[in-house]
């Protein structure tokens, strides 16, 4: 089976997130950057999925050049190669074309990516990219197991699951707890430095959003601490001066 | 020109997320179309109405009686095209999300999702939407005719006016390919109030010790009429099913109440509640992170606390 997982690098989550340039620009001084948590379940289940019935995973990644480190760690988890798209990923529409142009000959099974990223959180990526392909897009996937050409899954609803039958290829947007996160041993990280990583240029594709600005949401006000044996003040505070109830 | 609202229901009402975004569009100014798409009586479509919808378009094919995405986007561009409408607004839920991104990318439509504010129009179309899990926002310009918004909960209030939608049929051409999927089952809490819609939340963290200690959450949560959730180390452990987990990687809630219980408030957990209006931390430990993020705290052993302070509210109910 031939899978291409989709990945993002993005701040660590405990980043401090703020802004630069009369907030036009991330500030990325002093931070880390990771696989999207998200899309790093779909890395480690598309590992085991190769582990289990053979087959290859392909990295992909819309990015500048700074995103190759990110790119190396999710070959150092278990990719076979890996294509870096050289552009700003500034757009879900321009990143779902891109992909989508480079899956439509890529004779993919599988496309796996996180059910969004978390920068942007716009989850719609996996949803387009079917669209765009003409295949069924599921997210959140929380389990996946494929027997020849069938695949079974579970998404998360509002207070649930789902539970979905439908066959190859499709695109997946994934979530916990569809496999443990790994972590690189050294074998893969060596392993990781010949790998193939190949890097094209991007097709046309619609930029249908633009960022104006960032903005940082309102300070919070102090908190106000109440006595444990009093909790009939906390009783008389939120119903009177925050009112809900 | 119109204004396309994708409306959900479940239980046979309209769910309270897509009234808001009647709300939200008929802010907008233009004329309000709703779109619902299966088994619900005429009379509960009409409430649309009253949130300043002017009709609803009814979709009543046995096919659509479970939310098959492929099959719903299409619908969504049969209404889009029938109507005229070049803008569709929908509430964020787990089956209006991708039938959107679907419906973007056919109709080549700019999709934000997570807006939180009405658009400016004054010089172009620009929206304000929450990102990295609701740390910061950003501004972003819609640049294609087609546009599609995607709120998040309490982007607008609800203004309902006491008027009636007129309800009429619509049928769709739907084609074999949009059915690729089955769904085979669906295994789904009901008569419980869904963490994402709710607006009073009560959650638990490692400190409730166990998952036999969690009666005394859903004690105080029945008290308030809210819905229960945990952190995520809790879900981790099994201690709750995982559509309560609460945080950056799980739901993320905005209600008007949070109340939260034995949980630390680690970055990640903070992520997902920060955009809720009010915060209570009950935790035994004072210099627990989540203070710093609270309007209300009290440091005491949840043990003694929460029946306490659900016995207070009851004396207050009464």
């Amino acid at each position: 089976m031939k899978i291409l997982v989709c990945i993002t690098h993005v701040p660590d989550t405990t980043a401090k997130i703020s802004f630069t340039d009369n907030d036009t620009k991330f500030d990325a001084n002093g931070v880390q950057f990771i696989i999207g948590p998200y899309d790093d379940y779909a890395l480690a289940r598309a590992v085991e999925l190769k582990e289990a019935s053979g087959g290859s995973v392909t990295v992909l990644n819309v990015g500048t050049a700074e995103t190759e480190p990110t790119i190396r760690k999710a070959l150092a988890i278990g990719a076979d190669d890996a294509i870096r798209i050289n552009a700003e990923p500034t757009d879900s529409m321009f990143v779902a074309q891109q992909i989508a142009n480079h899956a439509k000959d890529g004779g993919y099974d599988l496309i796996m990516m996180g059910r969004e990223s978390i920068d942007f959180n716009g989850g719609m990526v996996h949803g387009m990219v079917g669209e765009l392909l003409g295949m069924p897009a599921i997210s959140p996937v929380m389990q996946l197991d494929i027997e020849g050409e069938t695949a079974k899954l579970a998404r998360e609803i509002e207070g649930g699951k789902e539970y979905l039958e439908l066959s190859l290829p499709f695109v997946a947007g994934c979530q916990e707890p569809i496999a443990e996160w790994k972590i690189p041993n050294m074998r893969g990280i060596m392993s990781a430095r010949s790998k193939k990583l190949e890097v094209i240029e991007p097709t046309d594709a619609t930029e249908a959003a633009t960022l104006e600005k960032y903005e940082m949401p309102p300070a919070k006000g102090e908190v106000k601490m109440i006595d444990a044996d009093n909790v009939e003040e906390l009783v008389q505070l939120l119903k009177n001066e925050a009112k809900v109830l | 020109m119109a204004i396309l609202v994708f409306i959900e229901h479940a239980e046979g009402v309209v769910k309270k997320s897509s009234l808001e975004a009647v709300s939200y569009a008929a802010a907008m100014g233009d004329e309000v179309i709703g779109l619902a798409v299966g088994s619900i009586d005429e009379g509960a479509l009409k409430a649309a109405g009253n949130a300043g919808a002017s009709k609803v378009l009814h979709v009543t094919d046995e096919k659509l009686e479970k939310g098959i995405i492929q099959a719903y986007a299409q619908v969504i561009n049969q209404a889009m095209e029938s109507t005229g409408a070049e803008i569709l607004v929908l509430a964020k839920s787990s089956l209006g999300d991708p039938v959107a991104a679907r419906v973007a990318a056919k109709q080549g439509a700019g999709f934000v999702s997570n807006v939180s504010d009405l658009p400016d129009t004054s010089n172009g179309f620009k929206v304000k939407r929450s990102i990295y899990t609701g740390k910061a926002f950003a501004n972003v310009e819609i640049k294609t005719d087609k546009k599609i918004l995607g709120l998040k909960k309490n982007a607008v209030e609800l203004k309902t006016d006491g008027s009636e939608a007129t309800v009429e049929k619509f049928d769709v051409l739907l084609s074999d390919d949009s059915f690729k999927v089955t769904i085979t089952s669906q295994d789904k809490a009901t008569g419980e109030i869904l963490l994402p819609e709710a607006e009073l939340v009560v959650s638990g963290g490692r400190g409730m010790k166990g998952p036999e200690n969690w009666g005394m959450i859903e004690e105080l949560a029945k008290t308030l009429g809210a819905a229960t959730g945990c952190s995520k180390p809790v879900s981790d452990m099994g201690w709750r099913p995982h559509h309560e987990h609460v945080g950056q990687t799980g739901v993320k809630v905005s209600p008007q109440l949070y109340v939260a219980i034995g949980i630390s408030g680690a970055i990640q957990h903070l992520a997902g509640v920060n955009s809720s209006k009010n915060i209570v931390v009950i935790n035994k430990d004072p210099e627990a992170p989540f203070f710093a993020a609270a309007d209300y705290g009290i440091v005491g052993d949840a043990f003694e606390v929460v029946p306490k302070l659900t016995e207070a509210l009851k004396a207050a109910q009464n």
